[in-house]
C-alpha cells in the first residue's frame, strides 16, 4: 500500500471508491494556491497578469473560438476595440464575438471583420458605422440579433458557449471580486456581464480600479474569475452615462408621455402595487414623471419597478412611489449612485431579468412596459432594428422580452420623424410580434390592439384620442406622403432571433 | 422667370430643406438632391421640383437640395424663395395664385 | 357653441418643423408669426412656408391665425395678399394704434378676397394693441370692423413706452389689460392677454393665467406648447360650477316644456346673465374634456 505524501497508507481502491487519488501536497492540486506566504502588503494570491496580451495567451484563446463582451459602458466602452486590438495583433483568426450588444464605440470592429479576426457575431443591436458595414453586405456570415433574454437563455443552454469573457469593470479586488458602481468609470448594474461571468470556460477582467479585497458587495465574484488586467482606463466616463438624464423639454414627447401616463391610469393596471418598466427615451422618461403625479394625487404606490433604471425611476424610488427597483442596466449617474446606496434597488442579470427559460424571470411578473419604436406595422409588429432607410441602426435589447412578459405593453413613438412615418404597413424587420403589443401612443392619436378589447373599452371612457391603427397609417402618409419602397439584395446579412431562439425575421443587404 | 445669380432659402433644421438655386450654363433643369429620406423619396422630391420650375416657367437652373426631411410643401415654398431670389425679382406674383 | 379661445400657440413663421405639426399640442388657436420672429431677410421665405403649409396642411379644425407684418413696412401688403388666398381663419395686425389701422388692413384684405375670388369678409382678423395710443384707443380698434373677432395685449412694446419694464405681478400692466377688456367686452368680441415669456417659471405663468381669467381675458397667447395644459386646466370649470350649470340649464328645458314663464332654481329665479353663465361654462368644460351627460341636461 502506497504512501501518500502526508506519509499515510492510503489503499488505491475500496468498494464504491474504484480509484483513489492519494493526497500529494496541500499546493500540488489547488494551482491558485501558492508556496509563498507574502506580507500583508504585497497580496500572496492574486490573479493579476500585467498585460491583457499576458491574459489572452493564458486564455489560450485560438482560432474558431467564441468571446464576449458587455455593453455597460455604452458608447463609452475601451475594453472591446482595447481586447480586440490585442487579439488582432496575435494573430488570432475566426472568432465568434459575442457581446451583450454592440454601440457607436465600437466602429474600429469594421477593420477587425475585414481582416478575419470575427468571422461570426451575436449581438442584440449594431449602429453606426458597424451598423452600415454589416448592411451593405460586409460579412460573410449574417449577424444574429437576439434579445437580452434571448441572449441569457441562448448562453445558459450552450447555444452560445462562449470560450473567454472580457469584462470590463470599474472596480475589483486582486481576486476578482468587482462591481459596477466604485470608480471612476462607474456604470452601475453588472446585469449582463454576470450571466457571462456565470458561463463563460474562462474570464478575463479588465478594471481601472482595484481595491482592497474584499471588495464587497460585488456583483462577480471571486469564485468566477480567470485572470485580472489593471489597466489605465476602462472607458470615458461621460459615453458610460449620461450624467442625471434631465427632462425633457420637447414638446412633443411631453405631449406622447401624458397621453401615455393618461392611457396607464384609465388602463386598469394602474392600483396599489402594481409594477412598471420605462425606458431612457425622452417621452418614456417623461411618461415617468407624469406617472408620478398621479400616483401621489391618487395615493398609489408602485410595489416595484423594472429595467433599464433611470433618475426618474430612483426618483420615484427615494420618495417611496416604487417601494423596490431591480435593476439589470443602470442609465444614468443618478441611478448608479442608486444602486450603490439604496437597499432595496437591487441588480439583477439579464437572465433574471428575461431569460424564457430559466425557472423564473422578472419580465413575468411585470404589470405595464413603456416601450419604444422605430416603425410599428399595422398588425402591431415593432421595429427596433432598422431604419426606415433599412439600415441596421438599433437593438433588439428587452423590447420583446418585456412586450410578451408585461401585463400592458405601450409603444410611444411619434407619429412622424422628420418625414418618415412610425406607423406603416409593414416594418422592415419584425422584433416584437403584434400579438404582443397592446397600446400604440403617438403625438397625433392612440390605437389599441384589436386583441384588447378590455383596454379598448376602459380607454373609451376617456376623452383620449382614440384611432385605429389604419387610421393613424393613413394620416401620417397624408402628411408625409407614400415613401418608395426599400429596395434589398438577397443576401441576409442579420437573422433576428425572437427570445426563445426561433427566428423571427431577417435583415437583408441594402441596395447601394 | 430667368436665374441670374445664386438664391439660397430654408435651412438645416430637422423637417426643413436648403435649396440654392444658380444660373445653368449647360441649359436645363439640374437637380443635386441629398437628402436623408433618399431612399424613400428622392423621386417625389425630384418631381415636386421639376413641376414648381415649370410652374415658375423657369427652363435653366441648378437646384441643389440638402433636405432634413423636409414635406413636399416646404420644399415648395424654399424652391419657389430660392428661384425669385435667384432671379432678383423680389415680390412674388401672388395675383396668379 | 361658443368659440374657445383659451390658448393661441404662437408659432416662428420661418420655422418649418413647428409649422408643420404646430396644431398637435390641441391649442385652441395657432398664430404663425410673419412679423417678430422673422428677420428683415427671410420675409419672402417665411410668407411662402405659411402659405404653402396652409394650403397643404390640415390642421385638423384647429383655429388658424397669421400675424403679418404691419403696412407701414415693405412687408405688409404682400402678406396681406399671400394670406388672403392661404386663407387662414384669421388675420392679426400687430401695433394697431387706432381704428384707421384696422381699417386699412379690412381694406386691402376685402380688395384681394375680390381678386382671388373669395367671399368678402370670410377672412376674419384681430387686432393688437401693443401701445399707449392704441390701450386709449381700444374701444375705436375693437368695433373698428365687422371682422374683427378680438383684441390682444402685446405687453412688451407697451410697458417700453410707458417707460417701465415687466414685473412679476403685472401692476404696470393692470390698467392695459383692463382698459383692453373692458372694450372688448363693450364691442362684444374676444379679448386676448399678453404672452408671459419665462417659459421654465411654470408657477409664475400659473399666477398670471388666474389674473387674467379673474379679470375677464377669454385667454392668451403662448409661446410653448408646455404653456397650453396649464391654461386649460385653469380654464376649466370645478365640478361645483358644472354641476350648477347642468341644473341650471336642465331647468329651462323644463319650463320650456311646462311653457312656464319664469324659471326658477332653488327657490331662486334664473334670469339671462345665469344661463349665458352656465352655457359657457358647459362648454368650457366639455372642450377641457370633461365628458357630460347629455341626457342629464
Amino acid at each position: 500500500m502506497p504512501l501518500n505524501a502526508a506519509n499515510r497508507e492510503i489503499p488505491l481502491s475500496l468498494p464504491g471508491f474504484d480509484t483513489i487519488k492519494a493526497f500529494e501536497g496541500a499546493f500540488e492540486n489547488t494551482p491558485l494556491v501558492r508556496k509563498e506566504k507574502g506580507i500583508r502588503n504585497v497580496p500572496k494570491l492574486n490573479k493579476l497578469v500585467e498585460t491583457v496580451e499576458q491574459a489572452v495567451l493564458k486564455t489560450e484563446l485560438k482560432d474558431g473560438m467564441t468571446i464576449s463582451f458587455h455593453h455597460h459602458f455604452r458608447n463609452g466602452d475601451y475594453i472591446l476595440n482595447m481586447v480586440m486590438d490585442v487579439i488582432a495583433n496575435m494573430g488570432i483568426k475566426n472568432l465568434t464575438l459575442a457581446s451583450s450588444s454592440l454601440t457607436d464605440a465600437h466602429a474600429p470592429l469594421v477593420g477587425h471583420i475585414k481582416n478575419g479576426v470575427v468571422t461570426q457575431i451575436y449581438t442584440s443591436g449594431l449602429r453606426g458605422e458597424l451598423g452600415e458595414f454589416i448592411s451593405n453586405g460586409g460579412m460573410e456570415n449574417p449577424v444574429l440579433i437576439h434579445s437580452h433574454g434571448g441572449r441569457a437563455r441562448a448562453i445558459e443552454t450552450r447555444k452560445i458557449n462562449i470560450d473567454v469573457a472580457f469584462l470590463g469593470v470599474p472596480s475589483s479586488d486582486v481576486y476578482g471580486n468587482s462591481n459596477g458602481y466604485t470608480g471612476k468609470s462607474a456604470c452601475g448594474s453588472l446585469g449582463y456581464a454576470k450571466v457571462d461571468a456565470e458561463w463563460a470556460h474562462k474570464v478575463v477582467l479588465i478594471t481601472d480600479f482595484l481595491v482592497e479585497y474584499p471588495n464587497t458587495p460585488f456583483s462577480i465574484h471571486q469564485d468566477q474569475v480567470d485572470y485580472i488586467v489593471k489597466v489605465d482606463s476602462v472607458g470615458d466616463p461621460n459615453g458610460i452615462s449620461t450624467g442625471a438624464t434631465r427632462m425633457t423639454k420637447n414638446p412633443r414627447d411631453l405631449l406622447i408621455a401624458r397621453n401615455a401616463a393618461d392611457v396607464v391610469v384609465a388602463s386598469g393596471y394602474f392600483e396599489d402595487g402594481f409594477s412598471l418598466q420605462t425606458g431612457s427615451g425622452g417621452a418614456s422618461l417623461a411618461t415617468t414623471k407624469y406617472l408620478r403625479d398621479y400616483m401621489i394625487e391618487r395615493n398609489v404606490k408602485a410595489s416595484w419597478g423594472l429595467g433599464g433604471i433611470t433618475s426618474q425611476m430612483v426618483k420615484l424610488h427615494e420618495e417611496g412611489l416604487i417601494a423596490k427597483l431591480l435593476d439589470t442596466q443602470s442609465f444614468d449617474l443618478d441611478a448608479v449612485k442608486s444602486i450603490a446606496e439604496n437597499r432595496y434597488h437591487t441588480e439583477i442579470s439579464a437572465s433574471y431579468y428575461a431569460n424564457p427559460l430559466n425557472k423564473g424571470c422578472a419580465v413575468n411578473k411585470l404589470n405595464v412596459v413603456i416601450l419604444s419604436a422605430l416603425e410599428i406595422d399595422v398588425n402591431f409588429n415593432v421595429n427596433v432594428l432598422t431604419g426606415s432607410d433599412g439600415v441596421l441602426r438599433g437593438a433588439s435589447g428587452g423590447h420583446s422580452d418585456t412586450a410578451v412578459g408585461s401585463g400592458l405593453s405601450i409603444i410611444v413613438a411619434p407619429l412622424i420623424r422628420g418625414r418618415t412615418a412610425t406607423v406603416v404597413d409593414n416594418v422592415q424587420t419584425i422584433i416584437t410580434p403584434g400579438e404582443t403589443v397592446d397600446v400604440l401612443v403617438t403625438d397625433r392619436g392612440i390605437a389599441v390592439n384589436p386583441r384588447r378589447q378590455d383596454v379598448l373599452k376602459r380607454l373609451k371612457e376617456t376623452t383620449l384620442p382614440l384611432y385605429t391603427i389604419e387610421e393613424l397609417r393613413d394620416k401620417a402618409q397624408r402628411v408625409a406622403g407614400t415613401p418608395e419602397k426599400i429596395e434589398f439584395e438577397d443576401k441576409v446579412v442579420a437573422l433576428v432571433e425572437y427570445r426563445d431562439g426561433t427566428i423571427i425575421d431577417v435583415v437583408r443587404q441594402v441596395k447601394s | 422667370m430667368r436665374i441670374v445669380k445664386r438664391g439660397i432659402a430654408g435651412t438645416l433644421e430637422s423637417s426643413d430643406v436648403m435649396i440654392t438655386v444658380s444660373e445653368n450654363t449647360k441649359g436645363g433643369i439640374e437637380i443635386d438632391l441629398k437628402s436623408i429620406v433618399e431612399k424613400q423619396f428622392g423621386k417625389q422630391i425630384r418631381t415636386v421640383i421639376r413641376e414648381k420650375m415649370e410652374e415658375l416657367d423657369v427652363k435653366d437652373a441648378l437646384v441643389e437640395v440638402n433636405d432634413k426631411g423636409a414635406l413636399d410643401c416646404t420644399i415648395k415654398a424654399r424652391l419657389e424663395a430660392a428661384a425669385y431670389r435667384a432671379a432678383g425679382i423680389q415680390h412674388v406674383r401672388w395675383e396668379e395664385k | 357653441m361658443e368659440k374657445l379661445r383659451r390658448t393661441m400657440l404662437y408659432v416662428p413663421g420661418n420655422n418649418a418643423g413647428m409649422v408643420k405639426d404646430a396644431h398637435i399640442y390641441r391649442s385652441d388657436s395657432v398664430m404663425f408669426d410673419l412679423e417678430d420672429s422673422v428677420s428683415l431677410n427671410e420675409k419672402d421665405s417665411a410668407r411662402l412656408l405659411i402659405f404653402n403649409a396652409l394650403k397643404t396642411l390640415d390642421y385638423e379644425g384647429i383655429e388658424t391665425v397669421v400675424r403679418i407684418n404691419g403696412l407701414d413696412t415693405p412687408f405688409g401688403e404682400d402678406d396681406i395678399k399671400a394670406m388672403v388666398r392661404a386663407r387662414p381663419d384669421i388675420i392679426r395686425i400687430p401695433k394697431a394704434e387706432t381704428a384707421e389701422d384696422v381699417l386699412a388692413v379690412e381694406k386691402l384684405i376685402e380688395r384681394e378676397e375680390r381678386a382671388a375670388g373669395v367671399d368678402p369678409g370670410t377672412i376674419k382678423m384681430m387686432a393688437a394693441i401693443e401701445g399707449p395710443l392704441g390701450v386709449i384707443n381700444a374701444y375705436q380698434i375693437a368695433t373698428a370692423s365687422k371682422r374683427l373677432v378680438g383684441i390682444a395685449l402685446g405687453a412688451e412694446d407697451y410697458v417700453t413706452s410707458m417707460k417701465t419694464k415687466r414685473s412679476p405681478e403685472g401692476m404696470e400692466i393692470l390698467y392695459a389689460r383692463s382698459a383692453i377688456v373692458t372694450a372688448a367686452r363693450a364691442a362684444g368680441i374676444y379679448a386676448l392677454d399678453t404672452v408671459y415669456s419665462d417659459i421654465n417659471n411654470e408657477e409664475g405663468f400659473i399666477e398670471e393665467v388666474k389674473l387674467i381669467k379673474q379679470l375677464g381675458f377669454d385667454g392668451k397667447s403662448v409661446i410653448s406648447p408646455r404653456q397650453i395644459s396649464p391654461v386649460h386646466r385653469i380654464y376649466t370649470p370645478d365640478h361645483k360650477e358644472i354641476d350648477f350649470a347642468v341644473r341650471v340649464i336642465a331647468a329651462i328645458k323644463e319650463a320650456e316644456i311646462k311653457g312656464s314663464g319664469v324659471i326658477s332654481l332653488d327657490g331662486k329665479m334664473i334670469d339671462k346673465p345665469i344661463v349665458d353663465r352656465a352655457e359657457r361654462v358647459l362648454a368650457m368644460a366639455k372642450a377641457s374634456g370633461i365628458l357630460i351627460n347629455e341626457d342629464e341636461i
